[in-house]
């Protein structure tokens, strides 16, 4: 490994004024279970890591149903799943979390930095995108909010500008008789990264079980996480059924663009595409069901 | 769950103390190959082809020298240039070129991660980063990844020398060898069959998946003298390797084996022990190198993925009658695949009257392969097993019956060598089906239930052990046997067996290559069976001298003396008080000085090993994955001498055995390239894939060896990839023909059967 300068700045604005003064050459660090990796193999060459995990706002989690949900880009997983409510209004988001790695890299990795790392398979990246999640961005010119499904613009790729810093993820609150799934398809049962991930959120109107509102998301399917869009919208209005399911299953099938590679091929991802999302609209319904919250 | 049929009344034999390294091992205090620090040592690196096939037109490496900080770069010229054919290296007979140009590449790079150049600096990072300033110019050539497109003719020539006995020496070829075994007449026997069932097969290449990576130290001396401190299976095999590629002598090499963290057959070879040296002779330091997890995959281990077509006849009640095989496998870059060992196993479980095996040795652009538990053994089962399920299956005969009706007993021919001996392979099918499992219902939909059984030879050979009795009556035991599976506490135990001592009063050392004769490696299941003969013989020998003293303070004759349950007596009772090992002790310095036992072996009449794995899955209909629901392995284990430590080795060898069923394979993109570096996408099972895994242990021992001892380690690795297809085919009504039989596969295998189910409905319709 090179040799690299380490900066642990206190506050966003002294660590927005590193990442601007060294640009290209910085690279914040959070839990460091993909940015460490990255040194050590030389498939990221850095010459300053600015690690954020002192600055206090990166670590609050502030949830309430009038402000929904401020969730700082370097809380672990760990602290995320073990959040009551975390787990009580966001369980997909939460499932997500609770699947990266192993419990050992959950104390360290952050759902901030699982979106910067920029893969498309982080497994919470399809969860965040299906809440709608928008993330800040603090940078020399101020602040910017990003929706997270325009975030990640290429394998290893984001939006962030040089000396632009991932702050936090504002998310609604949940509707009533709302809520969300994740689920990934791995070929061991841990300790894995997502052959396909998808997230799926829904609100539904009880009297007669139609859907109000939902979002699907996929992941490892395409050079980014994809919001599928078309299936997500097929829903709405519908009566939440078997045949909408399904139908909703074929529209997120058909904007997979996944490749052959180790983890799988192009053909056997776009089945599973609609195998999970059939699975995670069913699961986020009966969730969304017992969701009497409001 | 033990019944042991030896009848013999041990003490310490079949009980499970506590082992003797345990304690430093989950203390974390036990010295791993890595843990070994020197001062002033220096740390290694080695530079690594990225390309599968290419000529190396010029390494320039002046940029790396001159960073601060680096103290010697070398490459193969830095090595002597040795002779292109096999020669003996220590009790290996080995082509020592190949061996030198797969620890540094000669001309060519052959493989993804072949080795092309080694540095050592005062620092790991500086050693990396000199790496970087290597410019080494290549001239690619097109890589040749499977056995089918290495054996085509014109396909491109790895090994321009390579040549093969058929094709004579004029002929370029990828084949290195081609083996037949035969006996009888295959067709006459097919005429007889009432069924025939013929397939192909196809496995993937796989890698040992020790969680310790490669390590070494090497310290050479001003006098010429080299020691070298690694993690490795055989010592002395270490010490003879590197004497042939150093050109330095046997005698001036002393190997210090670290415990070690895992081999399976993979820690039999070198790979960074001649670098150490040869580093260290350039700068005078020492030199430490390890490898990453990433270089373990790309250039180490792995074992040959394999193309064998099987076809086997039976009658309609039930007997085989014919057996042909075609077996190639992928040797990596230099010949020496285990095809050989594939094709005198395929059938060797069964009583066979006519079998016709052709097996082929084929060099490819992939690592040379390594030993790996039962090596070639696993990919023929696969074939073989499944083959013998269908038939099975088409005589309508329950599968375990089918092996019964064709079990190999004592008397019964090998494909090669003398008729069997006395062996278990009956009894272990007995096993399972009067197994709790066997007897179990499995029930619910998309579950199955699979059967196979796999045998492996097991190796005698060398070994040599001391065994020396202290003043205050403790013991130690010294052999040359690294200790993978638990053998240093077998070794105590048969010790204490003899000299009727307390298991903790017996010290188990394995000592480097000069303060013990000369011991072949740990491998082949050889280590309880004959490093515990020689422990044996030597505790005899020591057992032998104590009878002298105890009969010279008795003024008696040895043979007067008498020795039961750790009680030195007289045969015929005159007085003279018993006396134990702990009260001789301390009086030998008076009766003629220290007592040590020796004893040596060449160990012959070694007794193979059967077993027969159960297992249950449940496929996801949807996603292919398969869940193993329930596993439960039989296996012939001779006389198990430290049971806990035998059961070990049966549900290591079936968890590797179910992680190659399943996940784990060498992905390589078309340039050639290993794609799967790591453990993430390297997919061996945790322990979350594997239920409990139960075992049953037959006891059939071993004619001629003292304590009845059979090799245990490499069998149960044989059997789970056949069982798991057997399972997944009652589980989904499909013939999985490709290891691994990964969800991918499956459940293309499974959409095209519902396919051709829906259009035969449409059919009749």
């Amino acid at each position: 490994m090179h040799a690299i300068n380490y900066e642990s700045p206190k506050t966003i604005a002294e660590a927005v004024k590193l990442l601007a003064a060294h640009g290209e050459k910085a690279r914040p660090l959070s839990g460091g279970t993909d940015l460490i990796i990255q040194l050590r193999a030389g498939t990221r060459r850095p010459e300053f890591v600015v690690d954020v995990k002192q600055i206090p706002e990166l670590h609050r989690i502030s949830f309430s149903l009038q402000h929904g949900l401020h969730l700082g880009a370097a809380v672990s997983c760990i602290e995320l799943h073990e959040n009551a409510d975390m787990r009580r209004y966001y369980p997909g988001l939460t499932e997500a979390a609770h699947l990266i790695g192993s419990l050992q890299i959950q104390s360290r990795a952050s759902v901030g930095g699982n979106l910067c790392n920029g893969s498309p398979a982080g497994d919470a990246t399809p969860a965040l995108i299906a809440l709608g999640a928008k993330a800040r961005v603090v940078g020399p010119n101020g602040e910017r909010i990003v929706p997270v499904e325009t975030f990640i613009t290429g394998p290893g790729r984001t939006v962030l500008q040089p000396g632009e810093l991932l702050v936090e993820f504002l998310i609604d609150a949940p509707a009533k008789h709302s809520s969300d799934a994740y689920l990934r398809f791995i070929p061991r049962n841990e300790m894995d990264i997502a052959v396909v991930g998808v997230g799926g959120a829904l609100t539904l109107d009880l009297d007669d079980d139609r859907v109000v509102d939902a979002r699907i998301a996929l992941g490892a399917v395409g050079p980014t996480p994809i919001f599928a869009a078309e299936a997500s919208k097929s829903l709405i209005g519908k009566k939440f059924d078997a045949a909408a399911i399904e139908n909703a299953a074929r529209l997120a099938t058909s904007v997979a663009t996944p490749i052959d590679d180790m983890r799988g091929t192009a053909e056997y991802r776009r089945h599973i595409v609609g195998v999970l999302t059939s699975r995670v609209l069913t699961i986020a319904a009966e969730r969304a069901r017992h969701n009497e919250q409001r | 769950m033990a019944a042991s049929t030896n009848g013999h009344d041990y003490k310490v034999i079949g009980t499970r103390p506590i082992r003797h390294d345990g304690v430093d091992k989950v203390t974390g205090r036990a010295k791993y190959g890595a843990d070994y620090s020197f001062p002033g040592m220096l740390f290694g690196k080695v530079l690594r082809s990225p390309h599968a096939h290419a000529l190396i037109k010029s390494i320039k490496v002046d940029k790396a020298r001159a960073l601060p900080g680096v103290k010697a770069v070398v490459t193969s010229a830095d090595l002597p240039e040795l002779a292109d054919k096999m020669e003996a290296a220590g009790e290996q007979a080995i082509n020592l070129a190949h061996l030198s140009a797969n620890i540094l590449a000669r001309g060519k790079a052959l493989y993804d991660g072949h080795a092309i150049a080694a540095v050592a600096a005062t620092s790991s990072h500086i050693a990396e980063e000199a790496l970087r300033l290597i410019e080494v110019e290549y001239e690619l050539l097109p890589p040749v990844m499977s056995v089918e497109d290495a054996m085509k003719p014109g396909a491109p020539v790895l090994l321009p020398t390579l040549r093969n006995k058929e094709d004579g020496p004029d002929k370029e070829t990828n084949v290195a060898a081609h083996m037949q075994f035969k006996r009888g007449d295959v067709a006459e026997g097919f005429k007889a069959a009432d069924f025939v069932v013929e397939r192909e097969f196809k496995t993937a290449m796989v890698h040992q998946g020790y969680i310790e990576p490669h390590n070494a130290v090497g310290i050479y001396s001003a006098d010429g003298h080299a020691t070298i401190y690694c993690s490795t299976q055989g010592t002395f095999v270490v010490r003879s390797l590197c004497s042939a590629v150093l050109g330095i002598a046997e005698g001036k090499i002393k190997v210090v084996p670290a415990e070690i963290g895992g081999g399976f057959g993979g820690k039999t070879t070198v790979y960074l022990e001649p670098l150490s040296v040869l580093l260290s002779k350039i700068t005078g330091h020492p030199v430490k190198l390890v490898m990453t997890r990433g270089e373990v995959l790309r250039a180490t281990g792995p074992t040959s993925g394999s193309t064998i077509r099987c076809k086997m006849g039976a009658t309609k009640d039930g007997k085989l009658v014919a057996a042909q095989c075609w077996l190639a496998y992928e040797a990596g870059a230099y010949p020496g695949s285990p095809v050989g060992a594939g094709a005198m196993t395929i059938v060797t479980p069964y009583n066979i009257p006519n079998i016709l095996i052709d097996a082929y040795d084929v060099v490819v652009n992939r690592p040379k392969t390594a030993a790996y538990r039962a090596p070639g053994a696993t990919n023929a089962a696969m074939a073989s097993e499944t083959v013998v399920d269908e038939l099975a299956e088409k005589c309508g005969i329950d599968p375990l019956e089918f092996r019964l009706k064709n079990a190999s007993a004592e008397g019964t021919p090998q494909t090669v060598g003398p008729p069997f001996k006395r062996i278990g392979f009956v009894e272990t099918v007995e096993a399972i089906k009067n197994s709790p499992h066997y007897k179990s219902k499995l029930t619910g939909p998309n579950r199955g239930r699979g059967v196979a059984s796999g045998f492996w030879f097991n190796v005698g050979l060398q070994s040599s052990a001391t065994v020396n009795i202290h003043t205050d009556g403790t013991v130690s035991v010294v052999t040359g046997s690294v200790d993978i599976g638990g053998t240093r506490a077998a070794q105590a135990m048969i010790a204490a067996e003899v000299l009727g001592a307390d298991i903790n009063d017996v010290r188990p050392i394995v000592a480097d290559t000069d303060s013990i004769g000369h011991t072949d490696v740990t491998g082949g299941s050889r280590t309880a069976f004959a490093t515990g003969w020689a422990v044996y013989d030597a505790a005899q020998d020591a057992l032998r001298q104590l009878k002298e003293r105890v009969a010279k303070t008795w003024e008696k004759k040895p043979e007067e003396v008498a020795f039961a349950n750790g009680l030195f007596s007289p045969v015929s009772g005159n007085g003279v008080k018993p006396m134990t090992l702990k009260q001789l002790a301390p009086r030998l310095a008076r009766t003629g000085g220290p007592i040590v036992g020796r004893a040596t072996v060449n160990a012959r009449g070694v007794g193979p090993a059967f077993a027969t794995t159960l297992v249950d899955v449940e496929v996801d209909p949807d996603t292919g994955k398969v869940k193993i629901l329930r596993v439960t392995v039989a296996q012939d284990v001779g006389k198990a001498i430290h049971p806990a430590y035998v059961e070990g080795q049966m549900q290591g060898g079936t968890a590797q055995g179910i992680g190659w069923a399943l996940n784990e394979e060498y992905f390589y993109d078309e340039k050639g390239v290993l794609r799967n570096t790591g453990l993430l996408d390297y997919r061996m099972p945790t322990c979350l894939d594997l239920p409990e895994m139960e075992t049953i242990m037959v006891e059939v021992p071993t004619p001629g060896h003292p304590l009845g001892i059979r090799g245990v380690g490499e069998v149960p690795i044989v059997p789970p990839p056949a069982a798991v297809a057997n399972a997944i085919y009652r589980a989904t009504g499909v013939r999985m023909l490709e290891l691994p039989m990964s969800p991918p596969r499956l459940m293309k295998a499974m959409l095209k059967k519902r396919a051709a189910g829906d259009s035969q409905a449409a059919a009749a319709d």
